[in-house]
């Protein structure tokens, strides 16, 4: 899993040449510690998306300047530039669903 | 292959039924559902889990939890179940990929979710100021103003917290009686970040990229006024998760599960209910503990009684 930091996160997401999924997340999140494990294996599963991580604590200047205001967000990324977002906790299979929608 | 017993929901109940089970040797099958651990993955210190002398975060208290499940061998898995069929033996139970498994005997510890106000604006402005989580999303509110709604324990545990971020706490309450306890209460009272409305709803959450503010009214006076927020947090209450059991369950008028007095036993014979799901007026992290090993033990005897 791709951790980014404030300093990492823009050129990685520009350089990407695959859509990014990034986690935004918090060590304090219950929801979070629950999709946490399902990211994990939807990163080894989904070759065509790139996964990566905002610790939100860490990093609270990419959750500003991204308007995060609920953890967990997903924000899909092509390009460098934000192409969808969803929030919350929810199985697999709609986690999948949904980032589909934004990869296609 | 037919399990001895399932275990829907992994809550507190859930956890605790798995280890009696387990222990018990019925090789307990769980689904832990799409919020695993339940409401206590949603709050932060718990302060009255006996045994905690200086409390403990409620995420940290699931893991712990579902850790000693697993010691004794639970089968743990992260699906939901979208469907039962209760009505011959074998139970089954189907999971929101579509996959049946069966068993003897059930638990269901699905537990209660927390309600929605459902009013305009509120759907609209999740994630973007409306949340359902205060000890998620505090922290975006770090010199912000924010509303909760509710007069019971969660309402004034989501204040007191948000007061580490928040600049302005204000805690609006339909009426003028409070459910939360005498401590929760007089703590939410004596901090200075928290102001009080009584006999107010709020009628919409207003904004459009982003909460700018609330409208309310005024329950007596009829009185509407709006204000300004940044972030809006329910917490007017739990409605049990129910709704796939209700062809086949007994249901009181709130929609909970009923259980024969002083037992876990619900109408249909095998299966059982523990935890906030067949109670309304505990609601405790304990509480669901033991009805959770009383159902355990209610399912081994009952199979024991089979053979």
């Amino acid at each position: 899993m791709n951790e980014l930091t404030t300093a990492s996160f823009d050129a990685f997401v520009t350089q990407s040449t695959k859509p990014v999924l990034v986690d935004f997340w918090a060590t304090w999140c219950g929801p979070c510690k629950v999709m946490g494990p399902i990211i994990d294996e939807l990163a080894s599963e989904m070759a065509d998306v790139e996964f990566a991580k905002v610790d939100c604590d860490a990093h609270a200047e990419l959750a500003m300047r991204f308007n995060v205001l609920s953890i967990p967000t997903f924000v899909i990324m092509k390009g460098g530039s934000e192409v969808g977002r969803f929030s919350g906790s929810m199985s697999k299979e709609t986690f999948k669903e949904r980032l589909s929608n934004f990869v296609k | 292959m037919v399990h001895e017993v399932i275990i829907i929901g992994s809550g507190p109940a859930g956890y605790t039924a798995a280890i009696y089970a387990a222990r018990a040797e019925l090789k307990p099958l769980m689904f832990a559902g799409l919020q695993p651990g339940g409401q206590l993955m949603l709050t932060s210190e718990v302060e009255n889990w006996p045994g905690e002398a200086d409390g403990v975060m409620g995420p940290d208290l699931m893991e712990k939890l579902k850790k000693q499940a697993l010691r004794f061998n639970t089968d743990i898995r992260q699906e939901e179940i979208a469907k039962v069929d209760f009505s011959k033996r074998p139970f089954t139970v189907t999971t929101s990929a579509g996959v049946e498994h069966q068993a003897k005997s059930v638990i269901i510890s699905t537990g209660a979710s927390a309600k929605w106000l459902n009013v305009p604006g509120e759907k609209e402005l999740q994630g973007k100021g409306v949340s359902a989580c205060a000890t998620c999303d505090g922290f975006f509110f770090r010199g912000k103003e924010v509303v909760v709604v509710g007069g019971g324990d969660s309402a004034m545990e989501e204040a007191t917290f948000l007061t580490r971020f928040a600049t302005k706490v204000t805690l609006i309450h339909r009426s003028e009686a409070f459910r939360a306890s005498k401590i929760m209460l007089e703590r939410a009272q004596k901090n200075p970040k928290i102001n009080f409305i009584m006999n107010t709803v709020v009628e919409q959450i207003l904004g459009t990229e982003k909460v700018s503010g609330v409208r309310l009214k005024n329950s007596v006076t009829n009185e509407v006024t709006e204000m300004t927020a940044d972030g809006v947090f329910a917490a007017i209450g739990h409605a049990p998760n129910t709704g796939i059991f209700k062809d086949f369950l007994k249901l009181d008028e709130k929609q909970y599960i009923v259980t024969e007095p002083g037992s876990t036993k619900t109408n249909v014979e095998g299966v059982f209910a523990a935890g906030d799901v067949a109670d309304h007026y505990y609601r405790q992290a304990i509480t669901t503990a033991g009805t959770g090993c009383m159902a355990a033990l209610d399912a081994e005897r009952w199979l024991a009684a089979q053979e």
